[in-house]
């Protein structure tokens, strides 16, 4: 983050997303692999790592890779749901 | 020949660590002592070369570049002002006395950070305590929804589990830590109670914690994935502590519920006051944010989320908010100032930000200054600029810079740009 978000280590670090074992075995993915992930707002390729998460749980830092799959709805609060919100995933 | 400068202040997070020795050497920083990864990063990877401010890219004078700001701003009708978090009091305040001349909508990171912990503060109020209240009593600590290991790293040394206090002479020994959240993180690892629940299942599990603590019987054997028993084991600790500190974070706020969450967790920590002594702190994150907050009640009565455009405050959160308007495309120029919207708001909002005219004031050249038309590279508080600002206790702390570098500071530039527009 203090080299710039143009930096390749900022950009590696906001482009990836964090699965637990058991979802990516389900889906025959091994790690460093691209997943596509989507939701009503957009779709993005990127990376998988393994993760301590719960089944049917996706980690993804916050930042502009992560936040195109973010909608704009805030619920008249002025907070969108970065988190906690349906991602769907497929292998590209 | 290099200086040592002590207790220099840290205006990475909302710690803001006020014990750090920078060393000095021929007006550049070569060491820190005492800083986390994130505090060494702010200090050693900023670079105080005075930069020329650029429009659409290209280096200008400061004098062209405020005239620009001022013809963009003079000739917007619904102008936005957002950001705040990583800057001074003072520049705050000024921020604030622009939107007001201007009859422009003023709004803070709190809006996507802390803005549903203000709204449920509205409602219930906050049970709240100073942080080194915490590190000289606390002998019981909540971590709902936050990740201090990796987003506030010295809190748990500095604040809250590790510090030997006045009444926990021992330190992490007279303490007991739980962490409430949905995965494990870095600081469940080092907690004494882990209690994972369910996403979304904020609300329901603390209303059941609520209900425990008043001695309620409940008819379910489990609620978000959690055991009743696990949860009254919680609620037996948190009444027979001697003083509890619950801390939140984006878990609570960033999910469905947002306010009502955090307004569950505050009645429930007003009502452990019945039996103990209980506080919650929230955990802010950027290094001012809770000055942002501070400053926009004292000068407006609200603490984000502020239209002047009908001559006086109007407060709206989801109206005045800027993901909420960007998204609707409802203003016609945008004045960023130290924050990054472009890498921090979803893409159907940041997007709007490159159809309108945008300034933006940071150090750093981010995502935001890369599209914006106008770009005004100021100094660092605590680095190369002096500022006031407020822990996430609500202390405030003056920070003094270390190095000189000739760049003005955020406070300077809103006053160049008031004065080009014959405001002050």
């Amino acid at each position: 983050m203090h080299k710039g978000k143009e930096s390749e280590a900022y950009i590696r670090a906001v482009t990836r997303v964090d699965m637990s074992d058991y979802d990516m075995n389900q889906l025959g993915i091994n790690e460093g692999e691209d997943i596509l992930l989507y939701t009503l707002e957009d779709s993005i390729e990127v990376p998988v790592f393994k993760g301590n998460l719960p089944e049917s749980m996706l980690f993804m830092p916050m930042g502009p890779v992560a936040n195109r799959l973010v909608g704009v709805d805030t619920s008249g609060k002025g907070m969108p749901s970065y988190k906690g919100f349906l991602v769907e995933v497929e292998r590209p | 020949m290099s200086t040592l400068i002590e207790n220099a202040v840290c205006t990475f997070c909302g710690c803001l660590c006020d014990d750090i020795t920078v060393e000095v050497d021929n007006n550049r920083i070569v060491k820190t002592k005492r800083a986390c990864a994130n505090g060494r990063g702010l200090f050693m990877e900023y670079d105080a070369t005075p930069r020329k401010p650029l429009i659409y890219g290209k280096e200008v004078s400061w004098e062209e570049a405020i005239a620009e700001c001022a013809g963009i701003l003079e000739n917007a009708d619904n102008p936005l002002i957002y950001g705040l978090s990583s800057t001074s009091t003072e520049a705050q305040k000024k921020a604030v006395e622009l939107a007001d001349r201007l009859g422009a909508v003023i709004d803070t990171t709190s809006s996507v950070c802390h803005g549903p912990t203000a709204l449920a503060m509205q409602t219930v109020g906050e049970a709240t305590c100073t942080l080194g209240e915490v590190s000289h009593r606390a002998d019981l600590l909540v971590f709902w929804g936050c990740n201090p290991a990796v987003s506030h790293m010295r809190h748990f040394s500095r604040y809250s589990l590790m510090p030997k206090g006045k009444l926990v002479p021992n330190g992490r020994k007279d303490r007991r830590m739980y962490v409430v959240d949905v995965r494990p993180t870095a600081s469940s690892k080092v907690a004494d109670h882990f209690i994972q629940i369910k996403p979304g299942s904020d609300y329901e599990v603390l209303t059941v914690l609520r209900a425990l603590a008043q001695g309620k019987k409940v008819d379910v054997d489990q609620v978000g994935g959690v055991a009743i028993e696990q949860l009254q084991q919680l609620v037996d600790h948190m009444k027979g502590c001697r003083f509890g500190a619950a801390f939140m974070g984006m878990g609570l706020t960033m999910t469905r519920g947002r306010d009502i969450n955090v307004r569950e967790l505050f009645s429930l920590v007003s009502e452990l006051n019945q039996f103990t002594r209980f506080s919650v702190v929230p955990m802010r994150g950027h290094s001012n944010v809770a000055g942002a907050d501070q400053v926009m009640t004292w000068q407006t009565g609200y603490p984000f989320a502020v239209s002047f455009a009908r001559g006086y405050p109007q407060y709206g959160p989801g109206e005045f908010t800027a993901v909420d308007l960007l998204a609707r495309g409802e203003v016609d120029a945008a004045l960023i100032v130290a924050s990054d919207p472009a890498a921090h708001f979803p893409r159907g909002a940041a997007a709007y930000l490159e159809q309108i005219p945008t300034i933006v004031i940071d150090p750093e050249k981010n995502m935001t200054a890369k599209a914006a038309r106008v770009f005004l590279p100021t100094a660092c508080c605590g680095i190369d600029a002096p500022g006031t600002y407020y822990r996430m206790d609500n202390i405030s702390i003056h920070a003094r810079p270390v190095v000189t570098s000739g760049r003005p500071g955020d406070e300077d530039v809103l006053t160049g740009i008031m004065e080009a527009m014959k405001l002050c």
